[in-house]
């Protein structure tokens, strides 16, 4: 057995210094990859997003400038528009689709394990892979899913060449890999006590009110959970748009602010600029995770128990 | 009563039957379209059943691109990306359980407030992240190798750090204090008796970091040069942009191998891993 600090197991008085001693060294990795990949990189990027800054050019101090030039940069804007609208149509669907099928997997009937695997596979698909996936499945000649729309004599929407529907087409793929909010989901329904619905049943509920008023309060602290990674979620959205969109075409609708930071940092060498959009990108997100935090405080119930 | 019940019952089946056949129609799709012959992908409108299982494929798929490289793009990759995903699987097991033993187990002041800005990382987009974590590889001499892709997970990531401490906090404290008693070092409580007992949330980590690994984009992207460092998921667009048209069954081919080995690991720790998920309580 490896024995660490077996000469003072044995005082009677624990001393407060060795807790920190032995709990520091537990956490030194995280404390050391705290620094160095979150807390340096998040300064250094501050910094950088007051310069100029190339790979082969050491940053120049510019002041302010990046940031005026983003205030009339109308391509950024574009992209931070795409970005907010896909995030508004993919996670308010993805949370009631990954809900409702929890609520559907966590009924009792003979074979749920084989559905439950189902509706989470398409979440192990890599993103790349979901990518060129769907470029063949809404393909505009032989997408098989334009079949449908043919058949009732329909014209098939232009899945990807249609500025307008560019943005839903990604959002579909979005709620086809929601398996992993969905599990989350379902564990929280395990914690649900059968006795709050035994209580609310006896009230005379039916299953709407028993929706309402047990399962979604006693679920909302997984909701709230799965919002603010679905927000962090969309406003990173880049391999798959990347793989189906080459240069966010149509029309750049499908140009998102994170291709757009790719392509300032590491095709135009404007690591400055760059860090200036990763910052806006920050406080965009911050500012949508603190109002999803404020406005789960009136709704959010954490259980007693 | 009892006819109530059956009907139930069968109208459930008959909602997950039809959600599970939307679900699932892109994945049979992929499968339909990679064992097709090529002439028959270019069909309108297109049919599900191949009128020749093509199992040749795949092996089309695995040499695709080989004339003019060189070498074999697709076990290259393979290779590339075995590599990096094992490295960061033992790496983000061993730091993520240390150091949330650390949170969950032991006291030490300062504890929680730093427990609290490990969480309030996870709001911390890569992106934000990605430029000077560059500079910092690039003057360490790490671009074009797999360095930047898994030494990192040797220092912990704050999402599997909450999810081990919110299992190892779950665990009875009366275990450590048993094994103190009989002279046992903290190093040894963590891996003789909490580690053992931690394995459906060790296997959520390990599973969730390989899969991270496995599907990374970003990052390939970003830190390889090289053709032959290539990962899978870079070596997928080759099929995509080479020669103008769309080998589609080939690329469909490929995406199914590579979807394949994420869905044999997970076929295998399923139990263990809902089990895990279960047990660690998102609250």
């Amino acid at each position: 057995m490896a024995t660490l600090s077996n000469t003072d197991t044995r005082g009677c008085e624990v001393s407060k210094s060795r807790d920190l001693r032995i709990g520091l060294l537990f956490a030194s990795p995280w404390i050391i990859g705290f620094c160095v990949f979150l807390l340096y990189p998040v300064v250094a990027s501050l910094r950088y997003s007051f310069t100029s800054y190339s790979v082969l050019n050491p940053p120049r101090y510019i002041g302010l400038a990046n940031y005026q030039e983003l205030a009339g940069d109308s391509v950024f804007w574009g992209t931070m528009k795409n970005t907010l609208l896909y995030l508004i149509g993919a996670v308010p669907l993805m949370t009631v689709v990954a809900i409702g099928l929890a609520l559907l997997l966590n009924t009792k009937v003979k074979g749920m394990a084989f559905y439950r695997a189902m509706f989470f596979m398409p979440s192990l698909v890599p993103m790349v892979a979901q990518g060129t996936l769907f470029l063949w499945i809404f393909n505009g000649d032989y997408g098989v899913l334009n079949t449908p729309f043919r058949k009732l004599g329909l014209t098939p929407p232009n899945w990807l060449g249609d500025p307008t529907w560019t943005k839903w087409t990604l959002v579909l793929i979005a709620i086809w890999g929601c398996g992993q909010a969905m599990i989350l989901y379902l564990a929280g329904l395990q914690d649900v006590p059968a006795s709050l619905y035994e209580a609310s049943e006896l009230d005379g509920a039916g299953l709407w009110q028993k929706t309402k008023n047990v399962t979604l309060p006693m679920l909302s602290p997984v909701i709230l959970f799965n919002v603010i990674m679905g927000i962090i979620g969309a406003i990173q959205l880049f391999a798959v748009p990347y793989v189906m969109f080459p240069d966010g075409q149509p029309a750049r609708s499908t140009y998102f602010v994170t291709s757009y930071l790719y392509d300032n940092a590491f095709n135009y060498q404007r690591m400055g600029y760059a860090s200036a959009i990763a910052w806006v990108m920050f406080v965009v997100t911050l500012i949508l995770t603190l109002f999803a935090i404020r406005f789960s405080d009136r709704h959010v119930h954490y259980g007693s128990n | 009563m009892t006819g109530n019940k059956v009907w139930k019952t069968i109208s459930t089946h008959m909602v997950l039957v039809i959600l599970t056949l939307i679900f699932i129609m892109p994945a049979l799709w992929m499968l339909s379209t990679a064992l097709k012959p090529a002439q028959e992908t270019m069909t309108n409108p297109p049919h599900w059943i191949p009128s020749k299982i093509m199992w040749g494929n795949f092996r089309e798929a695995i040499d695709y691109g080989r004339s003019e490289v060189g070498f074999t793009p697709f076990l290259v990759y393979l290779r590339n990306t075995v590599i990096i995903t094992l490295l960061s699987v033992c790496g983000a097991v061993i730091a993520n359980s240390l150091v949330a033993y650390s949170f969950a187990r032991l006291k030490w002041p300062g504890r929680d407030f730093f427990f609290a800005v490990t969480l309030a990382t996870m709001m911390v987009p890569f992106p934000v992240l990605m430029v000077p974590t560059f500079g910092l590889f690039k003057s360490l001499e790490w671009i074009g190798t797999f360095k930047p892709l898994w030494v990192p997970m040797f220092f912990g990531n704050a999402f599997s750090i909450f999810l081990l401490r919110q299992f190892f906090k779950s665990l009875p404290g009366e275990l450590s204090e048993a094994a103190k008693i009989d002279g046992c070092s903290e190093f040894g409580i963590f891996t003789d008796i909490i580690l053992p007992l931690s394995k459906p949330a060790l296997v959520v980590v390990a599973l969730f970091t390989f899969m991270g690994a496995w599907n990374d984009f970003l990052g390939p992207m970003i830190y390889l040069v090289d053709q032959k460092t290539f990962t899978l998921s870079l070596g997928l667009q080759n099929y995509q942009t080479q020669h103008g048209g769309t080998p589609w069954n080939l690329l469909m081919a490929a995406t199914l191998l590579v979807i394949l080995p994420v869905l044999i690991v997970f076929i295998f720790a399923q139990r263990v891993f809902i089990q895990g998920i279960a047990t660690s309580g998102f609250k």
